[in-house]
């Protein structure tokens, strides 16, 4: 897949119309992980729209969205933000061999006061 | 010596706030004449008025001061109360302790002193008023409106329709305007010919409208209900009671090299011709500047041509003298010359456009039959860049500070009829602020981006270059933080609006206001929208600021209901304040003549009785009727016999005496 189908790809799989977003950044100014992101809920819109993937692909972005829902919940157009860097994240992790967290290094990053849920969530945003 | 009565107004908190109205009120009654003061919240309501209306009554007062607000707001409603209760209404006057005073200053013992002052003026001028009594002058019923666009057409059918006669006076030898030259039109994207050509035709038909095309208004004297317009109609070369309109002139005609005004000069036309099928009236007219019959002295087809025999070199124009009680101006806009806007390269570069060259382009009337084919190689474009604001909310001297409003709306029809119409052609606009304001407005625009895939850009073009037959359009991307760069074939610019340039001669010859764009000032941005501030005439579309159809038909309607309101009346009140000449100082001069912006003032031969010497004297004489007031000629007298009712030189320097006291 070239990057424009893969835009594609990721409109469709989301559910997420790009071209519905106003530009005003609500998304990004309700985001609580904002620090933590080279780009933000509104760029991952803008980007996709325009045909700037190849940086979302690049980034750690994706990954540090804590799935909150915030965007999504704000959004004056219902863009759904959240759903899209979910399309995102799932696109970067169905590419072979691109798995952030396997299974038998869990074992070591556990630590007693880490919820079991986070844990699950983790290898579901980590893994296939 | 008078009695009289001081009130002043707190206006709320305007007043009072900064001004310590007992203060005023206590220090009034230590002037002269003064019988009576008071305060009171609010002095122009029902109960404020009742205040005064009581103590005209109860205390015999003869004058009555209000201190408030400006005279502009509520002078009018005091003098009514006033005359009311049987006191002459140019008995009263007021001092504006608000926009004069309160409003200036923040420091009560300082707004306290001034108040005190001003209201010291007003009572030295009081004592000096004498009763008024306005004149009656009849009001002529009849309309004239000056430009035929969608705005003076629709003024002058509601003016029609309430039974008034109306004169379209239009420059070009059609009516119709800029709207005759759109394609379709937002929100609704009908067709403009479609709704404007019926309106047309309903004009030219009616029996109370009157059509002067190719004609332009070249004086106007007079004064509201009784103005006498000097209309000069340009020869047209044809005979207007001979021509059917039947084109075969404008076929035979061998001169076909004139750009055709109509097509934005996209195409060429004939020496005599017909600017569009659907013209109001519909005669042809000959352009002596390329007919080869004025040219060379040769040729006369057209007229060999003609069955109806309507060709007639010899025409000349004419000069119409006509009296209106009420004038409409609607001379509408134009779009701004792009010659010093070299980053776009407009003049060196047929396949950049204006948006008007557009709509002529996707017109089925146009110059390509209606086919989206770019001007250099008549070739399908497959990429086309918008461009807005240009020369529009700029500040250098090609610019115009003001947003000209309609091209946000007409852009996204554009992108949209062209996307809907070519599917396969990318559309981009580039912009700074989308401004779609208005009903079904921002739905319209959206749908363009949602449905139709433009893509909407944030961001200036900063250059347009010619590269390898495209058009690299270097523009920026601000929501990127980035240049991007597009090959083009179609470059479409949003040029901006502004006033016919016939706008600043109408608003001379009319002494009425024009603004520093040239638009023509409004007596009241909120509340006399449609008015001039010079009694009977009014502002109807484009002429006074940058409007759309939409609302170019409300306030041209709007305009007419205040035309039919004055129209309506047999006869309308003058201004009493007028000039008057002192027989015995007057000495002839001519002085105040000249300077008279409205023609009042004429000389007479008097025998006037001089210390009980008797001669003929060369006195000046005012018209009372034509007469506004202005107080020029009370400046220009050197004799100092010129005096203006209500505003003597006595009573303004009895002013000046009291605020210096
Ligand atoms: C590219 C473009 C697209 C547009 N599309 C739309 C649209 O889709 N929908 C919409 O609502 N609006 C649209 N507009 C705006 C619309 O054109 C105006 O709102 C409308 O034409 C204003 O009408 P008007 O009568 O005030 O002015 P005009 O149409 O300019 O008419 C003025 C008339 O007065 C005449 N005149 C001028 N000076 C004199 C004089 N001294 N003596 C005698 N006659 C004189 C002129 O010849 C002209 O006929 C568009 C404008 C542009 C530029
Ligand atoms: S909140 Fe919605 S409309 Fe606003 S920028 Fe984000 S996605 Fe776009
Ligand atoms: S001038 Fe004669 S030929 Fe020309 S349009 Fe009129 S009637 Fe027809
Ligand atoms: S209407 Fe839109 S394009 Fe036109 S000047 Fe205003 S903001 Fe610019
Ligand atoms: S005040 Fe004098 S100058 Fe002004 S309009 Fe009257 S006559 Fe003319």
């Amino acid at each position: 897949m070239d990057l424009s189908e893969q835009a594609e790809n990721i409109k469709r799989i989301s559910g997420v119309d790009t071209k519905k977003c106003l530009r005003c950044g609500k998304c990004t100014a309700s985001c609580p992980n904002y620090e933590d992101m080279e780009y933000h809920p509104h760029q991952f819109v803008y980007f996709i729209e325009n045909g700037y993937l190849d940086r979302l692909l690049k980034s750690d972005a994706a990954f540090r969205c804590m799935t909150c829902f915030a965007c999504v919940e704000r959004c004056p157009r219902d863009v759904k933000p959240a759903k899209l860097i979910e399309a995102v994240r799932l696109t970067l992790v169905r590419q072979k061999d691109s798995n952030r967290l396997k299974p038998y290094d869990i074992i070591e990053n556990l630590n007693a006061d880490l919820p079991q849920q986070a844990i699950v969530s983790a290898m579901r945003k980590y893994t296939k | 010596m008078q009695r009289i009565g001081v009130f002043i107004c707190w206006c709320g908190s305007n007043i009072a706030a900064t001004v310590d109205v007992k203060k005023v009120a206590a220090a009034a009654l230590n002037e002269p004449g003064v019988v009576f003061s008071a305060d009171y919240q609010y002095m122009c309501s029902a109960s404020g008025q009742g205040l005064v209306k009581d103590a005209i009554r109860e205390k015999g007062l003869t004058g009555v001061v209000v201190c408030s607000c400006s005279p502009r707001m509520h002078e009018a409603t005091f003098r009514k109360a006033a005359e009311s209760c049987g006191l002459n209404p140019y008995m009263v006057e007021i001092a504006n302790i608000r926009e004069h005073c309160s409003w200036i200053h923040k420091d009560v013992a300082e707004g306290t002193e001034k108040a005190v002052i001003l209201m010291r003026a007003a009572v030295a001028k009081v004592n000096l008023n004498q009763s008024l009594v306005a004149g009656k002058s009849d009001v002529v019923k009849r309309a004239l409106v000056i430009g035929g666009g969608i705005a003076g057409i629709q003024t002058a059918l509601d003016i029609a329709e309430a039974g008034y006669e109306v004169d379209i006076v239009e420059k070009k030898p059609t009516i119709g305007g800029k709207m005759a030259q759109l394609d379709k039109t937002f929100p609704t994207l009908d067709c403009s010919a479609c709704i404007l050509t019926p309106k047309m035709v309903d004009a030219a038909a009616h029996d109370k409208i009157k059509i002067y095309s190719y004609s332009e208004v070249e004086s106007v004297s007079g004064f509201v209900g009784n103005f006498t317009a000097k209309i000069r109609k340009k020869a047209r070369f044809v005979k207007e009671d001979l021509c059917t309109g039947c084109g075969l002139c404008t076929e035979k005609c061998p001169s076909r090299k004139t750009p055709n005004e109509f097509n934005e000069g996209m195409n060429t036309r004939s020496a005599i011709y017909i600017p569009f099928a659907q013209a109001v009236p519909k005669y042809a007219v000959i352009d002596p500047a390329a007919c080869l019959h004025f040219k060379t002295g040769k040729c006369g087809l057209c007229e060999r041509t003609c069955d109806a025999k309507a060709v007639d070199y010899n025409q000349k124009d004419e000069t119409i003298e006509r009296k209106y009680g009420a004038i409409v101006v609607a001379t509408g806009y134009n779009v701004i010359k792009l010659d010093n806007f070299g980053e776009y390269g407009y003049t060196e570069n047929p396949d950049v456009i204006t948006s008007l060259e557009l709509e002529r382009i996707m017109n089925a009337a146009g110059p390509t039959g209606g086919a989206l084919l770019r001007p250099s190689d008549k070739t399908h474009p497959q990429k086309i860049v918008f461009v807005q604001c240009v020369g529009s909310r700029g500040q250098r001297p090609c610019d115009k500070p003001y947003c000209s409003k309609i091209c946000c709306m007409y852009t996204a029809k554009h992108a949209m009829l062209i996307r809907e119409k070519y599917p396969d052609t990318e559309v981009y606009v580039f912009y700074i602020d989308v401004r779609t304001p208005g009903k079904n407005f921002e739905e319209f625009y959206r749908r363009a981006v949602e449905q139709y895939g433009v893509h909407y850009v944030k961001g200036q073009v900063g250059k347009v270059a010619e590269n390898a037959g495209k058009l690299r359009v270097y523009g920026s991307d601000l929501l990127m933080n980035e240049q991007i760069v597009i090959d083009a074939d179609l470059v479409v610019l949003a040029a901006a609006i502004e006033p016919d340039e016939s706008a600043k001669k109408i608003a001379t010859m009319l002494t009425t206001g024009i603004d520093t764009n040239n638009f023509l000032t409004e007596a009241h941005p909120k509340l006399r929208p449609v008015e001039s501030a010079t009694a009977g005439i009014f502002l109807s579309g484009v002429c006074q600021g940058p409007k759309d159809i939409p609302e170019t038909v409300s306030q041209a309607s709007a305009a007419a209901v205040k035309v039919i309101g004055l129209l309506a009346k047999d006869q309308i009140t003058c201004n009493p304040c007028v000039a008057r000449s002192d027989e015995l100082l007057c000495n002839g001069c001519s002085s105040c003549e000249k300077v008279c912006p409205y023609g009042a003032i004429t000389y007479i031969d008097k025998e006037v009785n001089d210390h009980g010497k008797r001669e003929v004297r060369r006195i000046a004489s005012v018209n009372e009727a034509v007469c506004q007031g202005c107080g020029a000629c009370t400046v220009a007298c050197p004799s100092g016999a010129m005096d203006l009712k209500g505003f003597t030189n006595k009573q303004i320097m009895a002013e000046v005496d009291a605020i210096c006291r």
